[in-house]
Formats: structure tokens, sequence, C-alpha cells
């Protein structure tokens, strides 16, 4: 077989492109697509954020008449409930991390051209975009967005008529996660291509940076969840259009029967929570890969433990696909099931557990530098443990049946799951700024957004673990109805004006991104004096990445205050470390 | 075959590729692994579906067991095919690997025809879903009509699971057009768009499925716009495994959907 040509690598590389819409919207570049991507999900947290504000009011102030959408009604709180989730998990907490970071510095930090795939990198993009105008046009089609919230349990998901929002609504929420599932297995396949072919010579597996670690198995993740989800929203557009039953068993509505018959809402849930349980690894494992780089970075000490941190991620990602149970132990399943779930469910708790002191390991006796990106890294460390805690508490079949519909889970995965994710966006936004777009963003603005986001967010959920205890409802807004929760009602009031200030601070942040785009101060190519490739490279980095060569690794990525190198770091492109050995 | 030892000219500026391949090969099995999940979530449903259904239907007779065979037949036909196309494109015979190539898309179309007239001979005799337009001239005395209406989990886990099936076998006929004939392919697609479209009567789900075809001529014209170049060995041989794959599934398929469910049982 000595004839055949293997022109592999060869093929990656692609000239630039000259036309504007070429290089700016049709772009094969993954640090365009990355910078689109990142763009879509910013887009999509304002409107996931501005969602969860009108919940917050419709929850203390029920009858209020808001400016253009007057009074929120009990039917439209659910609405607001099911976007904000769906939004916020697939097009802000899935795409950013990943789609955005992921794709502008996996290539980079790997020391590749590009990805793998380039052509289906950009139609992954494009895909998801769709997906997200899908998904908004739900909002504007007779009936509005649906209600069945982001888990989209049926019975409710699969009737028309089940509620307002239940019709056409639906329909493009079920489609939108299907286009959203395709977009995300197309990237998930170049992820893991790129990175097990297009590493640079030295890179081996074991130097890389963890941020590629934290990639890699996010998107094997990715692969190996999202084409079930898909099989479950084509079964569950079937459900909807084709009359079939597979979620539905003998219903009726208001005295009427449906038609359907013979189905299994526990089969929707078992699909959904196969995919569902990964997916809120594919939200953390990129923070959690950043968090480790950051702490070491700023900390000028090697990340402890580097190994035991790849293994953990490895074990993490593994054990996710085993714990799905986890999450219907109110469906009545059996014990014995039941009990082999929380097993698995807690053995989390230890590669979790790890991580976190290694985390701490890492910063124990570091020289410390506060900027923002460690700020937010160690926000997002006390988030994981403040969110994760509840984690073990959840996993107990008997706590969790008392706990499971309460605002308890609300706070545990909004913290763990939702906030620490954003945390993660944050660091790597404020880190990776100066690389995108040549300067750096306002340190003094990017503090303040700091403090504000994490005070903010722990007055906002904290409280909410209270809730959950007092047997607070989650997906309920009418609080004045029930007698009980009347003595909570000034815990939700000082969520609602927590969620204010929170939100303000955001306002901050994103003022801060675009100011600094234009007036920021000049970056220098390695600002934070950090060993990976991606600082090795022009600011911002040059078509092909390296300016027509391919960088030669090494060492390690976390090569910091070596005895006797002449600087507190050395980069993994510097060979002089082979000389003082 | 040994690709460990692949002739590189000048030493790659890589690290050697964990699996000792070239990127596309990777990404097709990356993909397969993906499907073969998406594959499986449609199994499960149909077992769950199976097993929390009280007498479960056999209803298939030998006629369906028969028709079912020879497509089983026709696919299997096909995987030698496209082991030839392969060896000829190794060998660098183009003309052999065209034929064999265009051969394979053959066989994938006549197992997708028999699917279809299958598909709408039962639907004639009401194993069918509440979507489907009624075929004229009533239902017939079937005990299929009985079928549909007491177990509606069989029409959906046939219709389902076979119609995933018969969409990935469409869509791989088309892959293996494109890299047969690249973009000469793509007015011949149209033209088995419009035959099927107009071919098929307005009552038959195929009627509308055939736009399936539309929308894979336009995908695949995008494609090649964005990426106009000559195929080679290694395209076909990646073409082969998602053809050999989607043979795979059918062998979980047919025991499982049509032989688990005839008459004898």
């Amino acid at each position: 077989m000595a004839t055949r040509e293997f022109a592999a690598h060869d093929a990656h590389v692609h000239a630039a492109p000259t036309s504007w819409i070429r290089k700016y919207v049709f772009s094969l570049d993954h640090k365009v697509i990355g910078i689109q991507y990142f763009f879509l999900a910013l887009t999509a947290v304002f409107v996931g954020m501005f969602l969860s504000l009108l919940m917050r009011i419709h929850l203390i102030w029920p009858a209020a008449a808001l400016p253009l959408l007057g009074e929120i009604k009990p039917e439209t709180y659910l609405t607001l409930l099911t976007m904000h989730g769906t939004i916020m998990v697939f097009f802000v907490l899935t795409t950013a991390p990943q789609g955005g970071f992921g794709n502008y510095f996996l290539p980079i930090q790997i020391g590749a051209p590009d990805m793998a795939f380039p052509v289906l990198n950009m139609l992954s993009f494009w895909v998801t975009a769709l997906a997200f105008v899908v998904m908004l046009s739900a909002f504007f089609v007779v009936g509005g967005a649906p209600l069945h919230g982001w888990t989209g349990y049926p019975p409710l998901s699969a009737l028309p008529a089940a509620g307002p929002g239940e019709a056409l609504g639906a329909d493009l929420w079920v489609i939108s996660i299907a286009l959203f599932c395709l977009g995300a297995l197309m990237s998930a396949l170049n992820f893991i291509t790129t990175t097990l072919d297009m590493r640079a010579k030295g890179m081996t597996l074991m130097r890389m940076p963890l941020t590629c670690w934290a990639w890699f198995i996010t998107a094997i993740l990715g692969l190996l969840a999202f084409g079930v989800l898909l099989s479950a929203g084509i079964l569950l557009l079937l459900d909807r259009n084709a009359g079939t039953s597979f979620f539905v068993p003998l219903v009726t509505i208001n005295g009427q029967l449906t038609g359907h018959r013979g189905g299994s809402p526990l089969l929707w849930q078992h699909l959904f929570w196969f995919f569902g349980h990964p997916e809120v690894y594919i939200a953390i494992l990129p923070a959690m890969g950043l968090c480790s780089q950051l702490l070491s970075v700023f900390s000028r000490k090697p990340i402890f433990g580097y190994k035991a941190m790849v293994y953990a991620m490895l074990s993490i990602g593994f054990l996710g696909f085993m714990v799905w149970g986890h999450h219907m132990f109110m469906s009545g399943m059996s014990p014995y099931t039941a009990f082999a779930f929380s097993v698995m469910t807690m053995a989390i708790g230890v590669p979790s557990a790890i991580k976190t002191f290694n985390w701490l390991g890492t910063i124990w006796k570091g020289r410390i530098r506060f900027t923002s990106p460690m700020l937010f890294a160690l926000g997002f460390v006390s988030l994981f443990i403040s969110g994760g805690i509840s984690g073990p508490f959840l996993a107990q079949p008997v706590l969790d049946i008392q706990l499971h519909d309460t605002y308890f889970v609300v706070g545990h995965f909004h913290l763990i799951m939702g906030v620490a994710s954003i945390f993660g966006i944050f660091a790597a936004t404020y880190y990776w700024f100066p690389k995108m777009f040549g300067r750096m963003m306002n340190e003094g603005m990017a503090r303040w957004h700091f403090f504000i986001t994490l005070i903010g967010t722990y007055a906002i959920f904290m409280p909410m673990h209270y809730l959950g205890m007092a047997a607070h409802l989650r997906r309920y807004s009418q609080l004045t109805e029930l007698k009980y929760l009347h003595g909570l009602v000034p815990l939700q009031e000082f969520m609602t004006y927590a969620a204010f200030v929170t939100i303000a601070g955001q306002f901050l942040f994103l003022f801060n991104l675009f100011w600094s785009m234009k007036f920021g101060e000049k970056a220098t190519d390695n600002p934070w004096e950090a060993t990976t490739l991606e600082w090795t490279t022009a600011t911002p980095p040059p078509h092909d990445n390296f300016g027509g060569h391919i960088p030669v690794v090494y060492n390690g990525p976390y090569e910091y205050s070596v005895p006797g190198a002449p600087r507190d770091f050395i980069m993994q492109t510097d060979p002089a470390i082979l000389k003082a050995h | 075959m040994s690709e460990a030892t692949l002739p590189h000219e000048m030493p790659s500026v890589y690290e050697p590729s964990l699996f000792g391949t070239y990127s596309k090969k990777i990404g097709m099995w990356l993909f397969l692994m993906s499907d073969s999940l998406t594959f499986g979530a449609l199994l499960y449903a149909y077992s769950y579906g199976r097993i929390s259904t009280p007498n479960w239907p056999t209803p298939f007779h030998s006629e369906s067991i028969v028709n079912a065979t020879i497509m089983t037949a026709f696919l299997l036909t096909s995987s030698l095919t496209m082991v030839l196309a392969v060896r000829a494109s190794t060998e660098g015979n183009a003309k052999a690997q065209r034929l064999w190539l265009l051969a394979t898309m053959a066989c994938g179309m006549g197992f997708v025809l028999l699917h279809g007239r299958e598909w709408s001979k039962l639907i004639a005799e009401g194993l069918t879903l509440p979507v489907f337009p009624k075929p004229p001239g009533g239902e017939t005395a079937s005990e299929f009509v009985n079928v549909s209406k007491t177990v509606p989990q069989f029409a959906a886990t046939f219709f389902g699971l076979t119609g995933m099936h018969m969409l990935h076998v469409t869509l791989g006929v088309v892959y293996l057009g494109i890299v047969a004939l690249r973009r000469y392919f793509i007015p011949i697609l149209l033209v088995f768009w419009l035959a099927a479209w107009l071919g098929t009567p307005a009552y038959s789900p195929f009627h509308y499925g055939a736009h399936v075809l539309l929308l894979a001529a336009i995908v695949c014209s995008i494609i090649l716009w964005l990426k106009p170049k000559v195929y080679d060995s290694s395209d076909v041989e990646v073409a082969g495994l998602y053809w050999h794959f989607v043979d795979l599934v059918w062998m979980f398929i047919f025991p499982l959907v049509y032989l688990m469910s005839a008459k004898i049982l």
C-alpha cells in the first residue's frame, strides 16, 4: 500500500481569505469562529438574564404592570422559566466555554494552525446560530414560547393542546434543540480530532495545558451525549406531529382523550438525563480546566498534581454517564436502583475533591497576583465548593424526595452549574481578551464587576437553600396564594433586590468589554507572563496562528518559579531548561 | 495495510497521531460512535416500548420477511462492492473505483426502493401512523388495522427505526455519489428528487420525504462550493466506513424489528 497518499496534515492548511464575507462572516478561521461563538453566547446570556429578571419581578410583584410587556400571567412565568433555562444551558454554558474559547485557543495552545476540519467548524457555528434564531422565534409565534421547562418533560411537552405555547412554540423549541445537537456533534468530533492529530512536535498529551484536557474531555462527553438527545428530540417531534406515542400514556385534556396511548414519560426522562447529566459536566469542565490554568499562572507556581487533575477530569467525565438516574428519584424507581445511582453519584465527590484540594495546593504559599482573571478563578473555586457541597445531600434518595421540587435544587445547580461556569467564562474573557483583541480590559471596572457579581450571586442563590428546606416549591410563582409561604416572602424580596444589583453589575462588564476594545491599554504579546503557546505568538495572532511555522515544544505548561531559571517562568517553547539540567 | 508505517517524505511538524492514521478517518470513527448512540437510543426506546407493552403483536407474514431478507441481501452485497471500491482506490484504479462505487449505490437504491414498496404495502394494509394520509380504497380488513389501533407502539417503533435507517441509507447513497462523481452528481440528485416527488402519489409518505433529496442537494452544493477538491482514496475509505456502519445497524434492525415480530413467534 505504499502508493497511498496521506496528505493528512497538509489538508488542514487553508489560505487567508480576502473577501469581507469570507473573512468575518463565513470564515473558516477558528479564531473568527471562536469570536462568533463568543458573541452568540453574549447575546444569549443577556436575553436569558432579562428573562430571569422578569421572573424575579413577577415573584414579588405578581400584579405589576410592566412597560411594554404589561402584567405577567402565571403561565407566562412558566414560559420565562423554560426559555431562561434552555437559553442559558445550551446557548451560554455550552456555547461560550467550548465553542467560544475552546475554538479560539485549543488549536493555538497545542500549536496547530487551525482545527482539523475548518469547514465543519464553520458549519457547526452556523447551525448553532440558526438554532438560537429558531429558539428565539418561539417567542413571536401564536401562543408564544413553550412552558414545559428546559427538561421538556412529556406529556406536557408532547401535547400541543396542553397549554399556551405548547403548539407551534414547542415545535420550534424541539427543532432548535435538535439543530443545536447537530452543531454540538460536529464541533465535538472536530475538537477530538484536532487534539489527537494536530499537536505540535513535543506537545505530548501530558504536556497539554489543563484547558486543552478540559476541552478534549468535554468534547468526548458532547459526542456521546448529544446523539442521545438528538434521538429523544426526534421521537418527541414524532409524538407531537406524527401521532406516535413514545412518551405519552393514555391521557385526557379537559376530559377529552388525546388519542395517545401506551407510551411512557419515563422513557423521555431516561433519554433526556442520559444526556442531561453529562451536559452538566460539559458546562463545568472547561471552567475547571481554565481555573487550574489561572491559579497556576497567577500564583507563579506549577499546578499541584497535574496528572491527578487529568485523571480526575477523566473520571468525572466517565462517572457522569453513570448517574443520570439521580434526577429521577421522584419517578418511583426501585429503591435498589436508586441506591446504585446514589452511590455512583457520591463517587463523583472523590475526583471533585481531588481537584479542589489541588487548587488549594496550587495557591498555597504562592506569590499570588490578584488580577481580575485570578479573582474570578478564586471565585470559581469558592462557588464550586459552595454549590458542590449540597450535591451529596441531593444524591441521597431519601433527602432528595423532600428537596427535589423545592428551591434547594435551584440554589444547588445555579451555584455550581450556572454561576461557577459563568465565573469561568468571565475569567477566560479577562484572561484572553488581550490576545483576542489586542488591548487590556480595564482593571478597575473588572474588580467592581467581580465583587458585585460574587456578593450578588451569593445573595441571590444562598437563600434558596433555606427556601428549599422550608419546602418552598420551585417552578411556582403564586407566593401570595399559599399561607405557609407568607413568611418566606421577605427572603424572596431580598433575592429580587440582589438580582437587580447583580444584573446592573453585568452592564459594567458589557461596557468594559466594548470600551476596552477601542480604548483599552495596548497589550504586549505576553501580558500575564504565562508559559503556554498562545503567548508566544503575535497579538492578535496571524491567520495561521504562528506566522508560517509550527512551534516545537520542550516543556510542560506549568514551569513557574523554576530554581535557577533566569525568569520566574519558562515558556513551553523555550529550550533553555534542557541546558539547565 | 499497516498505517503506522506511513511514507512521509518530509518529517512531520506534528506529534504522531494517537491512532496512527489521518484526521478524516478519525473524524468518521467519532461520528459513527455518536451515531451508534443515536441509534442505540432508538433501539432502547423500541425495547422499552416492547417490554412495557403486554401482548406485543407479531403480525409480519412471510411475504414481509422474504422482502426484508432480499433487502438484507442487497445491503450485504453493497458492503462487498464497497470493499472492492476501496481496494480499487488503493490500487489507483480510478475507473474500477467509480464502477464499484456506482454498484454500491445501485444496491443501496435497490434497498431503499424495496423498503419503500414494503412501507407502502403495510400502510395500505392498515399498519399506519396517524400522520400518514389514508390511501384511497379505504381500509382492508387486515390484522394490521387492528394492530395499529390496539398497540400504536408497534407502528411507531417500526416506522421510527426503519425510517431513521432508511434516511441513513439514502444519505449514504448521496455521499457515495458525491465521492464518485463530485459536482456532476448534483444534477443527477435533482433528477432523483423530481422522480421521487412526482413519481409517488400524494398520500404516500415518500411524496414529502423526497424533499430530503433536495435538501441534500443544497447542502452538498454548499460543501462543494466551499471545498472544491479532488477526492482521493482516503475519501473512498472514509465513505466506506460510513456505509458499513449503516449495514451494521440494519443487522440489528432486521432481527429485532422483523424476525422477532414474524408470525410464527
